[in-house]
């Protein structure tokens, strides 16, 4: 009989550590010729994202890449030019992520006001129906829940949030909003978020937040980081 | 100094993009055939990728307030004065002459590209617009009448009194840059991420011949045809995307993400299109037709360097010439 399986690293078997299961390897995949997406194997969470923002650090030294995007438990390596051996890149940077060491980024503390349900919440009453929980329940589960900055990304200072409560997670709509206002508080799969821009979206939107994220002008035109903590602070419920 | 007599929406100015922003969701912009900015800036001296005026829609005309060197490329029909440019074409306008671009059949988009380039505030490392940001070109936006460009201190002083042109990356390159015998637009493309998801759509995905739908923009294409699905629903981590990448949103029919495009998104990818054919997708119209063809990096390898050893040769006879010129006007 197998015995259940602590979560420690420190009691897995030496021979399982020496002979990963495949699914411990991550997934590397091409977008055009010169970009190269990497994503970390394993469960949407933390540890996953800390190895993430450490294998972005690693890849800031390589001189042939333009740019480095990391994801929500992924990365895309934009190469200056097309890589001669395609097959070669995918071996440096699984390399790479072999040798990723966990990164704890300290970031600041950001607490924004949200005015949930409201003619903003566009989509509250179908998180309803696919949940099961009330309004009241879900904007609960959505307030009282300690996020953290995984990534910032689809538009200018957009942060991805990690830290959704299961209960609460929602497919993207299969039919994306056509103009969701900009300050949209919005649920996206596992993962929640503030719309930045005015547009088409594809998120469930549950309130509104009235937050300047972004300044192309300043020093520092984002004002979310990755590692940073988010809070919603309830300013009022409108159900 | 350039004055805006008559602009459609959606013309704007753009320089060779804002890369390196990407991780703050700053989407790189830039012009939508990248070769054709780099063409009509080299042909009046400028750095290959300085700020020029992107048309997409039609008629366009400005006025010259002094004498300027300007060249025009990619599509659209030029006129100075009433008198027919040829294309690809760089000439030195008069004091009060007119310059109007007409649509042309081919071709989405032209760029106008001025000595000296266009003088707008650098923000973040480029004078790109970015409409979906509203900052860089003129405040985050589109061009309208009346607008004026002031224009910065030109590299050279003395260009061709007759004008001078470059042979069309269309025709020099066109053993490399295939169009199907009915005209669709060969793009060719690397399977992505998701692609074998599709199981037997993935085959359909290629085979098939997509429109260019109206919803189309720099942002994006969206394509029209027979729905592709993935076997299962797939429910992705969001993920960083660059211009070219197609993905396929619930409904089945693809998007390929343009300049303008996300920094990142969710949708699966099924195709990357390959970085040397964005400049034809670029120029691409609404409700012409392309299909996918598969390719490999080794022929994204001898396209990179066919296009590089195009814009190379240019730049040297553009150099070349303006040498010679400066010899005779010295005399």
């Amino acid at each position: 009989m197998t015995q259940p399986m602590p979560h420690s690293t420190n009691a897995i078997p030496k021979h399982s550590r020496n002979t990963p299961a495949p699914q411990r390897q991550p997934q590397i995949s091409t977008i055009g010729a010169r970009a190269f997406l990497l994503e970390a194997p394993g469960d949407f969470d933390l540890p996953a994202q800390r190895r993430i923002w450490a294998l972005a650090q690693a890849l800031r030294q390589w001189d042939d890449l333009g740019e480095i995007v990391p994801g929500m438990t992924n990365l895309l390596a934009i190469f200056k030019t097309t890589p001669e051996d395609p097959d070669a890149v995918t071996a440096r940077l699984r390399e790479a992520w072999e040798r990723a060491e966990s990164i704890d980024i300290r970031g600041k503390t950001i607490e924004i006001g949200v005015i949930y349900g409201g003619e903003h919440a566009t989509d509250l009453a179908a998180l309803c129906d696919h949940t099961g929980l009330t309004d009241r329940e879900i904007v609960r589960l959505h307030h009282e829940g300690t996020y953290t900055v995984f990534a910032l990304g689809s538009a200018p200072g957009f942060g991805y949030l990690h830290g959704l409560d299961p209960r609460i997670h929602m497919p993207r709509k299969t039919v994306p909003s056509l103009k969701m206002a900009r300050g949209c508080v919005t649920i996206g799969g596992m993962q929640t978020g503030v719309a930045v821009l005015t547009g088409p979206n594809g998120w469930n939107s549950i309130g509104f937040a009235d937050h300047q994220m972004f300044d192309p002008k300043a020093a520092v035109p984002a004002i979310m980081a990755p590692g940073d903590t988010v809070r919603f602070l309830p300013e009022r419920i409108e159900l | 100094m350039i004055e805006i007599l008559n602009t459609g929406p959606l013309n704007t100015i753009q320089d060779i993009g804002r890369p390196g922003y990407r991780d703050i969701g700053v989407t790189a912009s830039g012009a939508m055939d990248p070769m054709a900015l780099k063409i009509a800036n080299l042909l009046v001296g400028n750095d290959e990728g300085a700020a020029a005026i992107e048309v997409q829609t039609f008629p366009f005309r400005l006025r010259f307030s002094g004498a300027t060197a300007f060249a025009v490329t990619g599509g659209g029909r030029a006129a100075l004065d009433g008198v027919s440019l040829p294309p690809w074409w760089s000439q030195t306008a008069g004091a009060g002459q007119v310059l109007e671009l007409l649509p042309s059949p081919a071709s989405a988009r032209a760029y106008i590209a001025f000595a000296g380039g266009l003088d707008v505030p650098l923000v973040l490392g480029s004078r790109s617009t970015s409409l979906r940001g509203a900052f860089g070109g003129i405040d985050g936006r589109s061009l309208t009448n009346e607008d004026i460009l002031q224009l910065g201190e030109p590299a050279r002083t003395v260009f061709a009194a007759d004008g001078l042109g470059v042979v069309p990356p269309a025709t020099a390159l066109s053993a490399l840059f295939p169009v199907a015998a009915d005209g669709t637009l060969l793009v060719r493309a690397l399977p992505a991420g998701e692609h074998d998801l599709f199981g037997a759509d993935a085959e359909r995905f290629w085979s098939q011949s997509w429109k260019i739908s109206a919803q189309s923009d720099r942002t994006g294409y969206r394509l029209s045809g027979e729905p592709v699905r993935p076997t299962a629903p797939v429910e992705m981590r969001s993920y960083g995307i660059v211009p070219g990448v197609v993905q396929v949103p619930p409904g089945g029919e693809p998007i390929v993400q343009m300049s303008d495009a996300n920094t990142a998104g969710g949708y699966p990818k099924i195709a990357g299109v390959l970085e040397a054919d964005l400049w034809r997708l670029g120029q691409a119209r609404v409700g012409s037709r392309l299909r996918f063809v598969r390719s490999s990096h080794a022929e994204a390898r001898t396209l990179d360097r066919a296009i590089a050893a195009y814009v190379d040769d240019i730049s040297n006879t553009s150099q070349m010439v303006a040498r010679a010129l400066k010899t005779m006007a010295g005399r």
